[in-house]
């Protein structure tokens, strides 16, 4: 698949690969009387592809909520590290550690921690290059006053911005839908353009919740491929949420496992999926889900 | 004929200055949600401020309208930090009661320095006439016309062009998202309401000179509620065209049928739009369930 030579680096991470880039520390966070996330903790290694996965309301997009900054847990803490750029001899760049759970979502934002969301959160009114530019704000510097004007700086670096912007749209596909509000677009096409808007942002770390959510198999596997050239062509590392457990499977290095705000195991899919804790809790409702879908797909038939 | 022509430059100036008065409170709406019924009280704030820099202190023309232009966003930065965001995550009615004091505060603040009577300035745009279509026009108002045209042009070019104005229209769209975008929702905040003063305090500058330097020019900004309603609250094109359309009717109304009528009328269109077309002419209709 490493067919193009793209001009930008999508990866924002300066971190070596094998490094940790995400620590998630005994984080708890509570609603009232009810546990969201009950004493969560694991490492996310960068250049990997980590899935977060577990059963409808196991607490994964309260966890996402927490690392990007829009929950803030009780107690525990999320460190970030991001690193220098490695000096001209190759020597590793010098590491940094950021809590970010100290931090507002759009500072979080700006150390490079990218994320789309379940329920798809776009700007419907703006298309879909508009939504992708905005990605690129954190990466422009003009003032308000030069952005008015359109003179100099604001007009070179929107032309650099746009080039690295059209380089994603060549990635996932979108250039057809370019020019239209995204309100208008398909549902498959909206989760794409989401996915594209955090890649603009040139992420550090890019966080997807369920990516594939309310899509059918060849739509899944169409998403799941791009997860991969994301992180195949663009080296960036991902925490995938998914509550469907089969397609992470394949395409992950490292999985974790929630239920009832618990992380019930932490491994590669093959470790994983042999735990017996994972099947009773998570396998089992799984088959049901199965049925439920074979059922679906039988009355398409029928009719 | 000659009427005609005479009430619809007439009209037009009202109007293009009405947009541009609407225009600060959509864009304060539309990206903070708050229904700001201060803004005629920015226009009176942002004439004196002029006045003050053009009469009291003597700049030279070009150097007050500047002068207005920091003063007044400064000052709407200080009240977007001071007074709307302590008040974030209250419900609207007590929102809406603090702009309604802040409308108070500022006319009393004004009525403190300056007095009530009216101020006398000299002239900012020429006051002679030219002859047009059969019609004896004033040229101040084809001037009013073009400065708040080619204003209202620019504001809409940021908007839908630079990254500041998109930033902003993100904001309005979906602040979680926003924010994820390494969008800081407080400096669009402070952003919005500035531009509000500033397009305000250019309003209230051409207003006071086709009128006068006095209180009445919050009277005037009371005008921008049948504006957004007609126009839609969070239509930016909305208050171009709402602007217009009262402006140019309550010209030719008075000129035509009976000038009380026309300061009565845009009241009326309002009550009416809102029982036909709530949302106005280019709102969005948002359907609320509960």
């Amino acid at each position: 698949m490493l067919t193009r030579a793209y001009q930008h680096s999508l990866n924002g991470s300066q971190l070596s690969a094998g490094r940790p880039v995400l620590e998630v520390d005994q984080v708890s966070l509570r609603f009232g009387g009810v546990k969201a996330l009950d004493d969560v903790s694991f490492t996310v290694t960068s250049g990997h592809v980590h899935a977060v996965i577990g059963p409808n309301g196991a607490g994964k997009s309260s966890l996402l909520n927490c690392i990007s900054g829009l929950y803030h847990p009780q107690q525990g803490q999320v460190v970030l590290h991001t690193a220098d750029a490695p000096a001209p001899d190759g020597t590793p760049g010098q590491e940094h550690r950021h809590r970010l759970t100290r931090l507002s979502p759009h500072r979080i934002a700006r150390l490079g921690v990218a994320r789309s969301f379940q329920n798809i959160e776009l700007f419907s009114h703006l298309t879909v290059l508009e939504n992708l530019m905005l990605g690129r704000h954190i990466h422009m510097r003009h003032s308000v006053l030069a952005s008015m004007l359109w003179f100099g700086p604001a007009r070179r670096q929107e032309i650099a911005h746009r080039q690295l912007v059209e380089e994603v749209i060549d990635l996932l596909e979108l250039q057809a839908h370019r020019g239209k509000p995204v309100g208008s677009l398909a549902y498959g096409i909206q989760k794409r353009v989401e996915l594209g808007r955090a890649l603009c942002l040139q992420p550090a770390l890019l966080l997807l919740d369920e990516p594939m959510a309310g899509m059918n198999a060849e739509e899944k596997e169409d998403m799941a491929r791009y997860v991969l050239d994301v992180h195949e062509l663009a080296g960036v590392s991902v925490v995938l949420i998914e509550h469907d457990m089969n397609v992470v499977m394949d395409i992950s290095h490292r999985v974790s496992v929630l239920d009832f705000g618990k992380l019930i195991a932490d491994g590669t899919p093959e470790e994983v999926k042999a735990d017996p804790a994972v099947i009773e809790a998570y396998l089992g409702a799984e088959d049901e889900d199965t049925d439920v879908r074979e059922a679906v797909a039988r009355q398409g038939e029928e009719r | 004929m000659s009427t005609f022509v005479n009430l619809l430059a007439y009209g037009l100036a009202d109007g293009a200055i009405l947009a541009l008065a609407a225009l600060g409170f959509v864009l304060i709406y539309k990206a903070t949600g708050v229904i700001n019924f201060a803004q005629g009280e920015f226009l009176l704030v942002g004439a004196y401020m002029f006045y003050t820099a053009f009469v009291v202190l003597q700049l030279p023309i070009l150097l007050a309208v500047v002068a207005g232009v920091v003063v007044a966003t400064v000052i709407g930065v200080l009240v977007e930090r001071l007074i709307l965001r302590p008040m974030v995550g209250e419900s609207a009615i007590s929102i809406i009661m603090v702009t309604i004091g802040l409308s108070m505060l500022l006319r009393a603040l004004v009525q403190m320095f300056y007095g009530t009577s009216a101020k006398s300035q000299p002239p900012v745009l020429p006051r002679s006439s030219i002859s047009m279509l059969g019609a004896t026009i004033p040229l101040n108002r084809l001037l009013v016309i073009l400065i708040a045209g080619i204003v209202l042009v620019a504001f809409t070019v940021f908007f839908r062009r630079s990254r500041h104005g998109i930033a902003m229209r993100a904001v309005a769209d979906d602040q979680q998202a926003a924010m994820t975008m390494g969008i800081s929702v407080r400096r669009v905040f402070a952003m919005a309401w500035a531009l509000a003063a500033v397009s305000a305090l250019i309003a209230g500058v051409l207003l006071a000179d086709i009128s006068a330097v006095d209180q009445n020019l919050a009277a005037f900004g009371l005008l921008v509620f049948p504006v957004v309603i007609l126009g839609g609250l969070d239509s930016v094109p909305g208050t171009i065209v709402g602007g217009l359309i009262i402006g140019l009717l309550k010209q030719f109304v008075s000129g035509y049928l009976d000038p009380g009528l026309s300061t009565v009328l845009p009241y009326i269109v309002l009550v009416l739009i809102l029982l036909v077309k709530p949302y106005g002419l280019f709102g969005e209709t948002r359907i609320e369930r509960v």
